[in-house]
């Protein structure tokens, strides 16, 4: 029983960084536009976030816990928005590749993140000396009450406040997605965008919007990864960049919906923690098992392009840069 | 005719509109009034639909005022267009495929509150009762028919509320009773009072639905007239500029020798279903042997199995004679390996920048497709391929402003169709094969191409030429082969047959056992 429940307590925490990932990832594909710069967004968001709350904490004698949430997170949000502004001009006003500027970003992001996070662990006096504790704290706070609550308190409710705003930006999504106008037109530049700019759908502004929000939610999952997951420290070990991929994974395996990325993310965390709770698994065993969910992508992938559906594909337009007056 | 009172709807003066080094309009000025139906002809790239995207917002003119109900405005947008009533429906489809019709209407609509799916539902069916159209809200775009599609687009155009109508080519897609159901439609929408302008190359059609035509040519506006004081001839002569010769030339076949001999070809399409059934004939060397059948009869697999590149049923036999030498079995080669043979042969499939050229890519680099392959050198030779452009684009006069820099997409549909023809003639073939040479071409482009098949009859070129145009079959071709569901429904002579034959042998298949 705790085995289980440590299990489902790790999943979740691994899922919410990938929902996070990959809700912003759906909103910003919807519109068109592939944004392969997923991981170095998360950096982007993590690390700015982090960089916000150490300057708060070291300048405050005494930080109050809601003033470092809030400027982490607008931290975050704001630098995971300029990178997918940095995204959509290239991409929409420059018409650049997608794919290439997409990795470049991801390049850009981790070499940011990375150069600065071993600035702040030097400016904190050394290699892992780095932390915002309070902010941390506050990030991971949970309602004691509920979360003593034996095994249901314990599965459901041990988390802190992102893990649900994670499920309530998802479902919101798939609600405006789905059910709006404005959604609805979103849908149409991807899947269209001439049509939609024949209907007198401003293709330009609303590809700008989905993908700087997009990469804001994005954002959230790297300040949830660096102050909860790794609980407001830094290490350039990489680990973002490898969730960033994974979302980008879980796009696909929640067939662009968003209510499917909620308990994707989820599996994805059971997935890759499973290894440590089978027995007797080595070194390299421990391997194969991390790459279930990859193996899981794929097997969707196949299942989805059997069946032939159109609604389970991406958007017809993904990938595709949008010019009025091409002919 | 000066229309400042307020029956006018629309009003275009002074347009022009350049790309490029082309000019599509150049000091257009059109007028339409309300409950009018105006006619806009014009051959291929005589830019009547560059003119309607700038009225509905797709194109910004560079120079001219429009006009609605007598006031100055400028169209920015399609949204602009819209809110001064104006909706186009395009020749291709402004739909999205995995939406339903409903959604599809309330695309960009931008009304306040939820999408209310029901609250559309309603208004669709009122719009429907009102002209009489057929829409399913719920139905999804890719279930429909190209019928229902070009509906299911009025229909989203008069939801907007849009006073004047433009439909580009709206019955190039559909069968003669559609057509006529579209036109009992248009002709409500007049009665309502809206305006609608239809751009068409059929002249019967112009005469039939249209109060007034207006005539462009080669961007200019060349005038305006009444149907009902005018005539097709007179029309023709607008349009084209100078009288063209309507009799198509058959100079007789020069010895006739057996080039291509098709024995028992049978194929399936890609969906398991006999495309071509037991399919005999053979093609000659100086002679035009043309194919007619409704579309979608085998047509493609039979000209793509001499091509090698449909795979064919075992029994089928499709061999190669040349002058000299020894004849060669073409069934179950590559395009590659028919060439390396030494079988020249050119074929000039039904889509153009599908199949025929890469329409990224320059006329030269076109060009280099074809010939890549000759020379010893690991490196392309450019300069030849560069020659053979300028070389096509000077004889078969080909409207571009370069051969080695614009991209083939961005020629209009003649040129390209000029340019492929050109580079497959160029091979110097023994075997010609054409599908649908002259579909979506102006007259005096497509008697350029009957021209230049001719040319190579004359040069003893076998050619095939498989057209929809029964007119143009019996003129030009020395026998025409009828397909009918994939089977041979007889081959007659095309100079002694009668349209009324071939139009049987289409629709009605001849019993075997006869």
């Amino acid at each position: 029983m705790t085995q289980l429940v440590s299990l489902i307590q790790a999943a979740v925490v691994f899922g919410t960084v990938i929902l996070f990932g990959a809700t912003g990832e759906i909103i910003t594909e919807k519109s068109g536009n592939l944004n392969l710069g997923v991981p170095g967004i998360m950096y982007l968001g993590g690390i700015v976030g982090l960089m916000g709350a150490f300057a708060y904490e070291s300048m405050a004698t005494d930080p109050i816990p809601a003033v470092c949430l809030i400027i982490s997170m607008v931290c975050a949000l704001a630098a995971a928005a300029l990178g997918g502004l940095i995204y959509s001009f290239l991409t929409i006003t420059l018409r650049a590749n997608q794919n290439v500027t997409g990795l470049t970003l991801t390049i850009f992001g981790s070499g940011f993140a990375n150069f600065f996070g071993g600035s702040l662990n030097k400016l904190a006096g050394g290699v892992g000396q780095i932390s915002v504790a309070t902010t941390s704290s506050a990030f991971r706070a949970n309602i004691p009450a509920l979360a003593e609550m034996g095994f249901i308190g314990k599965a459901l409710f041990s988390y802190g406040f992102m893990v649900y705003l994670a499920i309530i930006i998802a479902i919101a999504c798939q609600y405006f997605l789905n059910k709006s106008r404005v959604g609805l037109n979103l849908r149409a530049v991807g899947e269209n965008p001439a049509t939609a700019d024949a209907a007198g759908i401003n293709v330009i502004k609303y590809k700008y919007l989905a993908t700087c929000g997009g990469a804001a939610i994005t954002g959230l999952g790297g300040l949830y990864y660096v102050m909860d997951y790794i609980k407001g420290t830094w290490a350039n070990d990489g680990s973002i960049e490898k969730l960033g991929w994974l979302a980008v994974a879980l796009v696909i395996f929640a067939t662009w919906k968003p209510k499917n990325a909620i308990w994707g993310s989820y599996l994805f965390g059971v997935l890759f923690w499973l290894y440590f709770y089978i027995p007797d698994l080595t070194r390299s065993s421990q391997e194969i098992f991390k790459m279930l969910p990859y193996l899981v992508t794929i097997a969707v992938l196949i299942i989805v392009s059997l069946r032939k559906k159109k609604e389970n594909q991406g958007p017809t337009a993904l990938g595709l840069s949008y010019f009025r007056e091409e002919r | 005719m000066t229309c400042l009172d307020r029956s006018c709807a629309i009003r275009m003066e002074n347009i022009t509109k350049v790309f490029g080094s082309v000019v599509a309009n150049n000091k257009v000025s059109l007028e339409i009034n309300k409950g009018e139906i105006l006619s806009l002809l014009g051959e291929n790239g005589s830019g009547k639909t560059t003119l309607m995207n700038m009225l509905s917002g797709i194109y910004y003119p560079d120079d001219g005022q429009i006009y609605v109900n007598g006031e100055p405005v400028t169209i920015r947008s399609p949204k602009d267009a819209f809110d001064l009533g104006i909706g186009m429906i395009h020749q291709h489809f402004k739909l999205v495929d995995v939406f339903t019709a409903a959604e599809n209407i309330a695309l960009g609509l931008n009304e306040k509150g939820k999408l209310d799916k029901k609250a559309i539902a309603a208004r669709v069916k009122e719009i429907c009762d009102k002209y009489g159209f057929d829409v399913d809200p719920d139905q999804k775009v890719y279930d429909m028919s190209v019928s229902q599609k070009q509906t299911l687009e009025i229909v989203k155009v008069l939801y907007r509320g849009a006073d004047v109508l433009i439909l580009d080519e709206p019955t190039a897609v559909l069968t003669p009773q559609e057509a006529n159901k579209l036109f009992a439609v248009m002709r409500n929408m007049k009665k309502d009072n809206k305006s609608i302008i239809i751009i068409t190359h059929k002249l019967h059609e112009v005469m039939d639905i249209s109060d007034r035509v207006a005539v462009l040519r080669k961007g200019e506006f060349v005038g305006a007239l009444d149907t009902s004081k005018t005539n097709p001839q007179e029309l023709t002569d607008m349009m084209v500029g100078h009288a063209v010769e309507l009799n198509i030339d058959r100079p007789d076949p020069v010895d006739p020798q057996v080039r291509i001999m098709v024995e028992n070809l049978t194929c399936y399409n890609s969906d398991g279903i006999k495309a071509l059934d037991n399919v005999s004939f053979e093609a000659r060397s100086g002679e035009i042997l043309g194919i007619a059948g409704i579309s979608g009869c085998g047509q493609k697999e039979l000209l793509e199995s001499i091509a090698g590149l449909q795979k064919t049923a075992s029994g089928s036999s499709i061999k190669y004679i040349p002058a000299e030498g020894e004849e060669v079995q073409l069934v179950g080669m590559s395009p590659l390996k028919i060439a390396r043979l030494g079988v020249a042969l050119s074929f000039v499939p039904e889509d153009r920048l599908g199949m025929g050229l890469v329409g990224d890519l320059n006329i030269a680099a076109n060009m280099l497709l074809k010939n890549y392959q000759s020379g010893s050198s690991p490196f392309t030779n450019k300069k030849s391929s560069k020659a053979l452009a300028e070389d096509v684009v000077h004889q078969l006069d080909v409207k571009a402003p370069d051969v080695d820099k614009i991209p083939i997409r961005r020629l209009s549909g003649g040129n390209v169709q000029k340019v492929l023809v050109g580079r497959e003639i160029a091979a110097n073939p023994n075997v010609l094969m054409t599908a649908y040479a002259v579909r979506g071409l102006d007259i005096n482009t497509s008697y350029a191409i009957y021209d230049l098949l001719n040319e190579q009859k004359k040069k003893g070129t076998a050619v095939i030429y498989v057209g929809e145009d029964l007119d143009v079959l019996l003129e030009l071709c020395d026998r025409i082969l009828v397909l009918c569901s994939g089977k041979v429904n007889g081959i007659v002579d095309g100079r002694s047959t009668t349209k009324e034959e071939v139009g049987l042998l289409m629709t009605n298949l001849v019993k075997e056992d006869e």
